[in-house]
């Protein structure tokens, strides 16, 4: 690896890190975030939510188990740059399809290697995510003009970027209930969450209108996670205001939850550094039990947004605290902010989606004697 | 949950002397606990019966006890302390025994005493073979198919259920006689048939043959709420079949995807979940390599070696968390001691890798079985931390000290390919390197793969770094390879050796933190590893968090634990650390084993996990530009590093770098005897067997031949004529040869040892240790009693007299150990050691004098006189200590057991009592000594021995055992009026010796016969049995003698008084 061609990672801040190039050619530029996760590096590249972001795993060997043709989260790459200390060119699984080299230049994305990874991840802890470039064409006269595009950038209209365009169906062996997924980068894990469940799931385009989606009278609607500021998504959230109050049972994951409290008068606040990995700890107040929890999120929902009367915390970050679930207290509707689904992570909070199920059993019970 | 209320005072059960497989790791675990414990207002009981640990130190408990692990004991000591709690769960497989035995019988619940952190049933599900596979069906995790069959017609209906290949394990054969993996029908017909009819019940198991499988373990902890979390995750790079506790491991896993992870992850909390274990707990797994199959292999409901080393790994405080647990709290009412900022609900992730590597005892047991499987053969370990793959083993391989720089085993470079290639298929201490030769040589890694079934991902790793290796041999050496080199973990003096060139610009290492959390949080405690080309995080920390007005001090710790170096040494470098913290200075503390309290993160002020040779000390050194730095008690790892240091320019605190030259180099200590006017066995220094055998007829026989430099004994031998001499130096001449090889007349007599804390003036022996067996046996292998017995006043006075000019003529400050022989009423001299030695620890908590921080403090500049213990010999204490050693025969095969100059224990326990021969007898049930009062007794003793095995077997006769021996000795037994049967000798026909040890009418050996090493000599086959059968064998006539007297006082366990050490 040693006769690599050289690329650079440039923070808005002015530093500049040398290493070398995998993965495409070319330049990106994004917002740099890191994840401390030690595995799940395939599922963090094809999770939607990363749209807009260049990546840095906290970890330093990289690509160690390869790729394969299992484990994508979405049809395709969504970061936009990737930064690793190593990556491994040997990989060895027995579901290896292609190292993460040949994976990266498939997907076009602009990749370095040989960085300090953990100096940047304290550059990022100490200074909250920083919008920056990954290239492998870096001269210094150019360095100006390329930090003025690095602090102007800004990720816009992200989920229309990764929502499908057309809706899809997702069909269960023995379906009991029908659920409509509104996809604003869904992972793929939570599709199969619910078919493994007895679902039938009804993928819809973000831009699905509520009267759309409760035209096929779903036993229970589902709000995907997704990248970007929740805020933007002002029609979305409009459209979810409608949904809870349709009575329909309503599950949200991740950037569904911040919708979800958004659609419900509450706000969102930008984190200093996001929670990205799988070892996020969030205490489930009702139960009084603590889970590890996989994470990714730059933006939070605030607490004291909530109405009480409204809405109650039900899940908060060991850590720091912050809102991590909120049970709504006259509507079927729960929201959390970690990924249940896992994928990559810890599965300990699967029992999520059997809640869920539960709620939508009951739902569809009432619904079919109402009928 | 909060504490809970209704627990006030904790018995703490230790995990007894250091086993193969039960080593320090229990001590840190235990000192741990009982600090956590302590913290939140409890009384803490400690039962412990190894005196060389941290954990039996007065601060660490309210109350204890240095006694026996025998549940009569603990009975006692329950019935008197009368607690509310036990705590089982910290003191290995010993304490965990002890408490399930005691819970069983009704005992605890009669006394009123809690369990806490598991009850005994789900501890049973875990221990249980078959209740831990109902368990394991119970909640849908697999486990290895296998079933007990008793015709060979279900043996083959069985596997053609699970598939082949079989283990076949006959049932009650000893070390599995007769069994043997069967690959297809055929097979399994001969094999199975064969083992049916060597099981004496006619019995086998057919399993499920899952070698070459992934070996995974998760370390798991539970609260008493239910949260579970997984604290680090390991991959064994040897794949199933070898124990991992000789395996090569590495943490996190590397070759898993996530959904692997997960799979296991989660299977693991299921596990424990079920279990209902509060606490800590470790699972292995086999996963296989082509699917997502999977087997639960083992479950460990306790702290363990694995926790140790992933709470090393990780920086995340297994133990002390597992023991808040225990006492009530929930893991999220836990801080995490790292941070300080996050919660001890959460799962360590970390940005580095870290590799394991196990330390075998086989350069000393140059005969034993070398052969890795089931069975744990390995004394200690080292680990280390980097930030890619390469770095961290090339750093383990360093920290092992067998004198290896890189992976290249010299021995195996003049073998062909075809050899190499064979030698993949031999599973032993060396295969890693030999899959490295391998690699040199170019051999694909598939081939590699198809005979050692390691990952290729491992071996792939393994071959950049020959690569690199060749590749500075063909003399490259641009910038980039240097900095590519450096990364990957190669030293400069590896660099300059292999390249022939001279490196310009040296790259210093530099240091990053363990922080639990991969750089997401701020992190306040100050644990580094180095690595090269990053930023200096530990530079950083120093300009932060150093006080300025404070001295830094680095202590160079012991490193791996082996035979010769064990935990005393740590011990000695965390009271070391202690002493200049309360001395109002910062200690740092650099070393490499992850089993140790040195290395818990707040021992020191700073800890630094790292090789100590002398690149890596000098980088620390110009990171911590440290006012001092401590070598005297790392033992010789730590010594070694004398020279460097001072080339270095560093201050080395206490005795000086000459001095302690003087002591080690022969002519140099010569020179210093004759001066003092101090007697020493006549002797030489040779290079060459030649040299060695002139020497020998120079002072005549018997000698004592040993390398310079070196502790432990080892490759130490008394040669009785030429042909062992011609034997011993074609061993040791087969490694590098720095130093000369010492040849000494060897005198049989009493031996003495003294510690000797010095100031540069004056001195203060705490006190005089006199070696039950007679000289020629190794002091720590040897059964120590203080005070001395049996010593003449003028020999005393004599002993403290040299000790006091060796202290002045060497001008030693801080410890030193002198051993003496006294040989026809005259003293004299064996050896100086100009450091700390391992009855420091037993001899500080008998006398109550605090050896080590006397020493410290005499570094620092204090002087004796004004400490208050005084100076000149130590008032003896009113107690007796008799230190047992304890072996590991059990788990090393073909190792002959007859003690000799080189050291073979493993461990000790401490006796102490009223009276010597109560000590004695404390010492030697603690030590495992059944102490039978009646049965058979076998003896075979030499020539020389004859005359004082009379009085001995007469005692045993009169005692009403059965006396065996061979002929000549039978004769002289019987001639003496002892009745005695005579038994053949091996040679002489069935049926013989071995038939008889056999026959199960043996309880005791008395075998002293023909000097052994050799496995195939009958002496050692007989010896070999006793261990086979578990009977206790005395090599010595000495430790024969004192055991009959102790049957004589005819003293039952439950009788003996026991002692709470806090009040001596």
């Amino acid at each position: 690896m040693s006769s690599a061609k050289k690329a650079w990672v440039v923070l808005a801040d002015g530093q500049v890190l040398e290493g070398q190039s995998f993965g495409a050619c070319g330049t990106s530029i994004g917002e740099i975030v890191f994840n401390t996760g030690m595995t799940g590096y395939q599922e963090v590249l094809t999770d939607p939510s990363y749209y807009g972001q260049i990546v840095t795993q906290t970890y330093p060997l990289i690509g160690n188990y390869g790729i394969n043709n299992d484990d994508m989260e979405s049809a395709s790459c969504h970061v936009k740059g990737y930064i690793v200390r190593e990556w491994c060119d040997e990989p060895s699984n027995f579901r290896v399809a292609m190292n993460i080299d040949q994976y990266l230049k498939k997907q076009n994305i602009i990749a370095v290697s040989g960085i300090d990874t953990r100096r940047l991840t304290k550059t990022l802890r100490e200074n909250g995510v920083m919008n920056g470039a990954v290239t492998t064409e870096y001269s210094p006269e150019g360095k100006d003009a390329l930090l003025q595009e690095i602090r102007t950038f800004a990720v816009r209209d992200a989920v229309k970027a990764v929502s499908c365009e057309k809706p899809f169906r997702a069909e269960a062996e023995h379906p009991s209930l029908e659920v409509v997924l509104m996809d604003f980068g869904h992972k793929r894990n939570i599709t199969r969450s619910l078919v493994s469940r007895g679902c039938n799931v009804t993928v819809v385009p973000c831009d699905a209108t509520a009267e759309e989606i409760l035209a096929g009278r779903p036993d229970g609607v589902m709000l995907s996670n997704g990248p970007g500021d929740p805020a933007e998504n002002v029609e979305i959230i409009a459209e979810i205001a409608k949904l809870l109050r349709s009575g329909v049972p309503v599950f949200g994951i991740c950037l569904g939850h911040q919708l979800t409290a958004l659609a419900a008068g509450g706000r969102t606040a930008k984190l200093k550094y996001g929670h990205r990995g799988a070892n996020q700890p969030v205490k489930d107040l009702k139960l009084g039990r603590t889970y590890i929890t996989s994470q990714n999120h730059g933006y939070a929902v605030v607490g004291e947004s909530l109405d009480p009367a409204e809405a109650v915390i039900s899940h908060v970050n060991a850590n720091d605290g912050t809102v991590e679930g909120v049970e709504y207290l006259h509507i079927p509707c729960f929201t959390v902010q970690f990924h249940p689904e896992a994928s990559a992570g810890p599965r300990d909070t699967s029992y999520l989606f059997d809640r869920f199920v539960d709620m939508m059993n009951a739902y569809h019970k009432e619904a079919k004697q109402d009928a | 949950m909060p504490k809970r209320e209704d627990i006030r005072k904790v018995l703490v059960i230790g995990s007894g002397p250091i086993d193969i497989g039960q080593a320090a790791e229990f001590d840190y675990a235990g000192t741990q606990a009982c600090r956590a414990l302590k913290e939140e207002g409890l009384e803490v009981v400690l039962i412990n019966s190894n005196p060389a640990t941290i954990m039996t130190d007065k601060a660490m408990a309210d109350k204890i006890y240095i006694e026996p692990l025998v549940p009569e004991v603990v009975k006692k000591i329950i019935r008197i302390e009368r607690p509310d709690s036990i705590l089982p769960t910290l003191g290995g497989q010993t304490g965990l025994n002890l408490a399930m035995e005691l819970a069983e019988e009704g005992f605890l619940e009669e006394m009123g005493v809690k369990l806490l952190g598991a009850n005994p049933e789900t501890i049973k599900k875990a221990e249980d073979r078959q209740a831990f596979k109902d368990t394991m069906l119970a909640i849908g995790e697999p486990c290895i198919p296998s079933k007990v069959v008793e015709d060979i017609d279900s043996a083959l209906a069985f596997a053609e259920e699970i598939g082949y290949p079989v283990i076949v394990r006959p049932a009650f054969t000893l070390g599995g006689t007769g069994g043997g993996i069967a690959y297809d029908k055929e097979q399994l017909q001969e094999i199975g048939e064969n083992g049916l009819r060597l099981s004496p019940i006619t019995q086998v198991l057919i399993e499920k043959c899952i070698s070459g499988w992934k070996e995974i373990e998760y370390e798991v902890i539970r609260d008493g709420r239910g949260n579970v979390i997984t604290v680090c995750n390991m991959e064994n790079i040897d794949p199933v079949g070898i124990h991992t506790g000789d395996s090569i491991v590495v943490a996190p896993t590397q070759t898993l995807t996530d959904r692997e992870c997960q799979m296991l992850r989660t299977a693991a909390l299921n596990i424990i979940t079920e279990l209902k274990i509060e606490g800590g707990c470790n699972v292995q797994f086999a996963l296989y390599p082509n699917s997502f199959e999977y087997a639960v292999i083992e479950v460990n409901p306790r702290v363990s070696r694995s926790s140790a080393l992933a709470s090393k790994a990780t920086g995340y405080p297994i133990a002390k968390v597992a023991a808040k647990i225990a006492v009530g709290y929930c893991l999220d009412e836990i801080p995490n001691a790292v941070t300080g900022k996050t919660c001890a609900c959460f799962e360590p992730a970390l940005d580095y890798c870290v590799v394991k590597f196990p330390r075998w005892p086989f350069d000393k047991f140059v005969y034993a079985e070398k052969t890795l499987g089931t069975q744990m053969k390995a004394t200690g370990e080292v680990m280390a931390i980097g930030q890619s793959f390469e770095l961290a083993m090339m750093k383990a391989v360093s920290s092992i000290e067998l004198g290896l720089e890189t992976l290249t085993l010299k021995s195996l470079e003049s073998k062909t390919e075809e050899e190499i290639v064979e030698l993949l298929h031999v599973t032993d201490d060396q295969r890693i390197f030999v899959v490295y030769e391998a690699l040199k040589r170019g051999v694909s890694s598939d081939v590699i793969f198809e005979i050692t079934k390691i990952d290729k991902w491992f071996l792939e790793k393994f071959r950049k770094l020959a690569h690199m290796e060749l590749a500075l041999a063909g003399g490259a050496l641009d910038e980039e390879t240097y900095l590519a080199a450096k990364k990957m973990g190669f030293l400069d003096k590896t660099i300059t050796r292999l390249t022939g060139k001279e490196i310009k610009n040296p790259l210093l290492a530099s240091y990053a933190m363990v922080d639990t959390c991969a750089a997401e949080f701020t992190a306040e405690t100050p644990y580094f590893y180095s690595t090269f080309g990053g930023e200096n995080e530990a530079s950083e920390y120093i300009a932060h968090h150093s006080d300025p007005n404070k001295k830094k001090v680095i202590v160079f710790g012991s490193g791996p634990i082996r035979i010769g170096q064990g935990i005393e040494f740590d011990y000695c470098c965390v009271h070391c650390a202690w002493a200049l913290k309360e001395k109002g200075l910062e200690a740092v503390i650099t070393n490499n084993n992850p089993e140790t309290v040195s290395t818990d993160f707040d021992t020191g002020d700073r800890l630094y996990f790292d090789p100590l040779n002398p690149e890596y000390v000098k980088a620390l050194i110009e990171t911590e530009k440290p006012w001092g730095v401590v070598v005297q008690f790392g033992g010789q790892t730590a010594i070694k590093l004398t020279k460097s240091l001072k080339s270095m320019g560093v201050r080395i605190l206490g005795t000086s770098a000459d001095a302690i030259d003087e002591a080690e180099d022969r002519e140099r200590f010569d020179a210093l005897l004759e001066r003092c006017r101090i007697p020493r066995p006549q002797g030489h220094t040779v290079f060459t067997a030649e040299e060695a055998k002139a020497a020998a007829a120079d002072v005549g026989y018997p000698v004592l031949l040993r390398p310079s430099y070196v502790l432990g004994g080892q490759n130490m031998i008394i040669a009785y004529n030429d042909a062992d001499v011609d034997e011993y130096m074609a061993i040791i001449t087969s490694h590098e040869l720095e130093n000369p090889v010492l040849v000494d007349k060897y005198m049989m007599g009493i031996e003495a040892e003294v510690d000797a804390i010095c100031d540069g003036e004056d001195y203060l022996i705490p006190g005089i240790m006199e070696h039950i067996e007679r000289a020629g046996i190794h002091s720590g292998d040897s059964i120590s009693v203080y005070p001395a017995q049996h010593m003449s006043q003028r020999n005393r006075d004599t002993i403290v007299e040299y000790t006091a000019r060796l202290a002045r003529e060497l001008k030693i400050v801080g410890l030193m150990n002198i051993q003496y022989v006294i040989y026809s009423g005259e003293v004299y001299i064996i050896e100086v050691n100009p450091r700390s030695s391992r009855t420091v620890p037993y001899i500080s908590k008998v006398t109550g004098v605090p050896m080590v921080d006397l020493a410290t403090r005499c570094m620092l500049g204090e002087k004796l006189r004004d400490m208050g213990y005084g100076t000149g010999l130590y008032p003896e204490a009113d107690y007796v200590a008799v230190k047992v050693p304890v072996f590991s025969f059990a788990k090393l095969h073909d190792v002959d057991t007859q003690l000799g100059p080189e050291m073979k224990s493993t461990g000790e326990v401490l006796g102490v009592a009223k009276t010597f021969p109560e000590a004695m007898y404390k010492g030697l049930v603690a030590a495992g000594y059944k102490m039978k009062h009646e049965g058979g007794v076998l003896i075979t003793v030499r020539d020389a021995d004859k005359h004082d095995i009379v009085p001995i077997a007469d005692k045993l006769s009169r005692l009403g055992f059965t006396l065996y021996a061979t002929g000549g000795t039978a004769l002289r037994l019987n001639k003496n009026m002892i009745p005695t049967n005579m038994v053949r000798k091996i040679h002489e026909g069935h049926p013989h010796i071995i038939d008889l040890i056999e026959s199960g009418k043996i309880d005791y050996m008395i075998s002293t016969s023909k000097k052994g090493r050799i496995p195939q000599r009958d002496s050692v086959k007989v010896r070999r049995k006793a261990v086979e059968r578990s009977i206790p064998c005395l090599t010595a006539i000495d430790t024969a003698a004192v055991l009959v007297d102790c049957l004589m006082m005819n003293k039952k366990v439950e009788e003996i008084d026991v002692v709470d050490i806090t009040k001596i």
